[in-house]
């Protein structure tokens, strides 16, 4: 029988005021959408998706995805024209989608085989096959099919002054930290060439082989890139509607022949796609995002670029409104390293306000290792990122770092001491201040310097404002400095390791090593997917940390050890020698005053820990509970346990000692029970289990309560309220190491001994 | 030329296993490209520009690691070294959508290229982008 609807008293009450809690949490800021294929809002597959299909007649394709060839546009024709390796597509096309899956995630097919049949698919059944993967495989398969071995990861570098000082400043942290690749643009526009020779005199500073772009207008970058400035470039954006194309001003061809240019000057060069780019710019065709994507991907490859930056750049933010966003990022990355393509990816554009989104978002990258986990993590903080903030800046680095030594994963960032970090600061502002007092651009001044230094972000410097740039940024391109002008600066200038470390970069161009997929330099050597491949086949291959690079990576500052536990904690003796005084009265018998409450301390209470987690000194904790106890009219008696260090022992040992069948159980980290001596060792009356919350007027009610409780009344218990801190993180490091010092003292059946207590008049 | 064995990923990177082969437009060797020398005057910018033979071997290395897209950019790409910049820029723009009125404009770029520049392939490019512009309607103008 169901119950009646309205049985009961009404209850008058309109919203749970969860609801409300929720409303203010920044995840609320985010916005979803209804997934709505006709609208273009579909991750995986829509309606409109065409079948995958293939057919070919005389060595020429007449059909593909459906599409009859006389109906085909522009990018159906460069795909069948420049994507498509006939000589494997029958084999593949022929293969069942969840087949090709399972190969994916099969640590027994090798990466190569893989690759090769992609290089015969179609856009339809390459996304038809991705469809077929949840997340985790997504992230596995990922991670077998990358190309190059080693993880790394890239940096945007800007501020919101266009400030060339600062510039240089961060770009030496980013390189610092490990940035493969670091990426700057302007506030405005104009400002290129200022920003350009700012960045590379930063990245020069320090280790060499950070590659550098300069994201900018497309005849200005090349030509930035020409004076010899940038090394590489990833603006090259391509769309997977030739509506979206031709609205974006160009077309395959167009881009083809634009990255074929940087390649003819030598600069690495990948291109720019991602779901969502189709939809915020209204061509979408109802198709599904990854069939959108994984049309711009076969593009990609068709037009023999090296690599791809994907994973919704721009659009990621639009693409995680839909059901499905983040995985469908995932699949899109997949799907461009399975076509063998470089893949910087995502995890650029912030898609949330919430940090548990973000943490989520970047895990799978971290674990799985990626060409650039990031193609743009923002080196710098958010309000001074000129792309937009990143999913992780300048404010989450450290988060990031703690991430990477959590997971014992590889995501291409190292910590850095803040004295190195300083000194690598100072010089790189010294060396752009020389390059541009040497080449008559300007003369910044000591307070300047010293303002960037020191600045977490533009608002704390005191230095150039976007218009001041834009004059030395004019003459630049107007005097036709070139990078080795800027070389010759620094070597003049006493900069000849940085002058050394830019020549290095532009020589990359002259072999042309960097050009190949997936290539960055480490220790000054170049890797890539040719010579640095990954060949994941399972557990034991693959990328692995090295012993070297895990102890870099775990290398985060402020970490615990015993030694420094037990230094600080000698410090604070000295102080309580001068207010407590504990003596040594003999063996604790049983008491008969009813009025007696015991006090048990542990073994290293006030002999080798001297405050509590709160902070507290021992001998006003000690003051506390005595004063509390006496308040009531009761006697303390203090006792000190040699056999155990566990607090409900404690408090159960001093409860069977005292008068009253009371005691109190206190750890000198403060933890502390009140116990009834007829009671089970982990039943207590009360307990303060959070010491670092609890405070001397807590410990003094728990004097009188347990005071109380001897008189036979039942007062109300004390309880310390919390505001839900993670205690466990802050304190569990330093309660283990405390905790073993008071364990180390224990000795089996050692008998509890008196103690007698002497405050001075401070300690009261 | 056609006698020499293609190079393959075992060649690579050049600057490390095959120096004997990297030479800069004005003839240096890797080694000559120092501090000293660019401050003596003796390296200019020009030294520090790829090569054409630099981009067919890295084309060679492409193909030899599975990567025949790539290597034809590269192959492409060793054609236009000479083709100044504002040639490059010139072209790129005519590419663009609507940029050209009619499948003329393409072809007469495309036969620059190849009889001024010698750049074959990359004319054969352009010529496939005049007739796929002429079908898809793309010479028409836009505002």
């Amino acid at each position: 029988m169901s119950d009646k609807p309205q049985s009961g008293p009404q209850i008058r009450v309109n919203r749970w005021r969860r609801f409300a809690d929720w409303d203010e949490r920044p995840l609320r800021l985010d916005k979803f959408a209804v997934e709505d294929a006709a609208a273009g809002f579909a991750a995986f597959s829509s309606p409109n998706d065409p079948k995958p299909g293939l057919e070919i007649a005389d060595g020429k394709v007449k059909s593909m995805d459906g599409i009859a060839a006389a109906d085909f546009d522009m990018i159906d024709i460069f795909i069948a024209n420049h994507h498509l390796d006939l000589s494997v597509a029958e084999e593949a096309m022929a293969i069942p989608s969840p087949e090709i899956a399972r190969m994916l995630v099969d640590m027994n097919v090798p990466r190569a085989n893989l690759v090769r049949l992609a290089h015969g698919m179609t856009p339809a059944k390459l996304a038809q096959v991705v469809t077929e993967l949840n997340a985790l495989e997504i992230a596995f398969a990922y991670s077998k099919m990358r190309a190059r071995h080693t993880p790394g990861n890239q940096g945007h570098v800007t501020n919101a002054k266009d400030d060339p000082l600062q510039l240089a400043a961060d770009a030496a942290t980013a390189v610092a930290f490990g940035f493969d690749e670091i990426e700057t643009t302007m506030r405005v526009a104009r400002n290129a060439w200022s920003n350009a020779i700012a960045c590379a005199v930063g990245a020069a500073v320090g280790r060499w082989g950070t590659l550098f772009q300069c994201s900018s207008e497309e005849a200005e970058e090349l030509q930035i890139g020409m004076a010899g400035f940038s090394s590489y470039a990833e603006t090259v954006s391509v769309y997977g509607t030739e509506r979206a194309f031709i609205d974006g001003d160009d077309t395959p061809w167009s881009k083809a022949f634009l990255s074929t240019a940087y390649a003819s000057r030598g600069i690495k060069m990948r291109c720019t796609s991602g779901a969502g780019s189709e939809l915020l710019m209204g061509f979408h065709e109802s198709k599904s995002l990854l069939y959108l994507e994984a049309r711009c991907l076969c593009l990609q490859r068709g037009m023999g670029v090296q690599g791809t930056q994907n994973g919704g750049i721009d659009g990621a933010p639009v693409t995680c409104t839909v059901p499905g966003g983040m995985r469908e990022l995932m699949a899109e990355n997949l799907l461009a390293v399975w076509l063998d393509l470089e893949c910087a990816s995502g995890n650029d554009a912030r898609p949330t306000e919430s940090e548990i989104r973000v943490g989520a978002k970047i895990l799978p990258y971290l674990i799985a290792g990626s060409d650039f986990i990031c193609s743009g993590f923002g080196s710098i903080l958010k309000y001074d990122n000129s792309f937009n903030p990143s999913l992780l800046n300048g404010e989450e680095m450290e988060d990031f770092l703690v991430l990477q030594r959590d997971f014992e994963a590889d995501g291409g960032l190292t910590p850095v001491g803040e004295t190195e970090i300083l000194e690598l600061r100072s010089k790189a502002v010294r060396a752009i201040a020389a390059v541009l007092e040497e080449l008559g651009l300007g003369q910044p001044t000591p307070e300047m310097m010293a303002s960037v230094v020191a600045a977490s972000g533009s608002e704390q410097t005191d230095s150039y404002m976007p218009r001041d740039v834009s004059f030395i940024s004019e003459a630049i391109k107007a005097r036709g400095i070139n990078v080795i002008d800027v070389i010759r600066a620094l070597a003049r200038r006493g900069f000849g390791e940085a002058a050394q470390n830019l020549l290095n970069v532009v020589k990359l161009r002259v072999s042309g090593d960097y050009l190949q997929t997936s290539a960055i330099v480490r220790n000054g050597k170049i890797i890539s997917a040719v010579n640095d491949p990954n060949e994941y086949l399972g557990p034991g291959t693959g990328y692995r940390l090295s012993a070297q690079r895990r102890k870099e990576l775990v290398n985060i500052r402020d970490v615990l050890d015993r030694d420094e536990v037990l230094r600080s904690e000698a410090r604070h003796g000295k102080t309580e020698t001068r207010l407590i005084q504990y003596r040594g009265m003999g063996p604790a018998q049983p008491g008969t005053d009813p009025k007696e409450v015991v006090i048990g301390i542990s073994p290293a209470f006030g002999l080798k820990i001297f405050r509590t987690l709160g902070g507290h000194p021992l001998s006003a904790i000690l003051n506390a509970l005595t004063s509390g106890i006496r308040a009531k009219g009761c006697r303390p008696r203090i006792v000190r346990l040699h056999h155990t260090a566990d607090t409900s022992f404690l408090g159960l040992s001093a409860a069977r000692l005292a008068g009253s069948g009371i005691g109190i159980g206190i750890q000198a980290k403060g933890t502390a029970v009140i116990h009834r001596r007829d009671r089970l060792p982990h039943h207590n009356l009360e307990l303060f289990s959070n010491s670092p919350i609890t405070k001397l007027e807590h410990y003094r009610r728990f004097g009188e309560n347990a005071a109380a409780y001897a008189l036979g009344e039942t007062p109300e218990p004390v309880v310390v309220p919390t505001k839900g801190e993670a205690m466990g993180a802050r304190f569990h490091a330093q309660v283990a190491l405390i905790y073993a010092i008071e364990t180390e003292l224990t000795r089996d059946g050692a008998a509890p001994e008196n103690v007698e207590i002497s405050l001075a008049e401070a300690a009261q | 030329m056609s006698e020499k064995k293609p190079l393959t990923r075992a060649d690579y990177p050049l600057a490390e296993k095959r120096p004997d082969l990297v030479r800069t437009r004005r003839g240096k060797k890797l080694d000559d490209l120092t501090l000293v020398a660019i401050e003596a005057g003796e390296v200019v910018l020009e030294d520090l520009r790829i090569t054409p033979e630099a981009l067919r071997q890295q084309a060679e290395i492409s193909t030899s690691a599975g990567r025949p897209t790539l290597g034809r950019n590269f192959d492409r790409a060793a054609e236009l070294i000479d083709v100044p910049q504002d040639e490059i820029l010139r072209i790129y723009e005519l590419l663009r959508p609507g940029r050209a009125k009619s499948k003329d404009d393409l072809l007469a770029a495309a036969k620059l290229l190849r009889d001024t520049y010698g750049a074959g392939k990359m004319a054969a490019f352009i010529e496939e982008a005049a007739a796929v512009y002429e079908r898809r309607g793309l010479f028409s103008a836009r505002f």
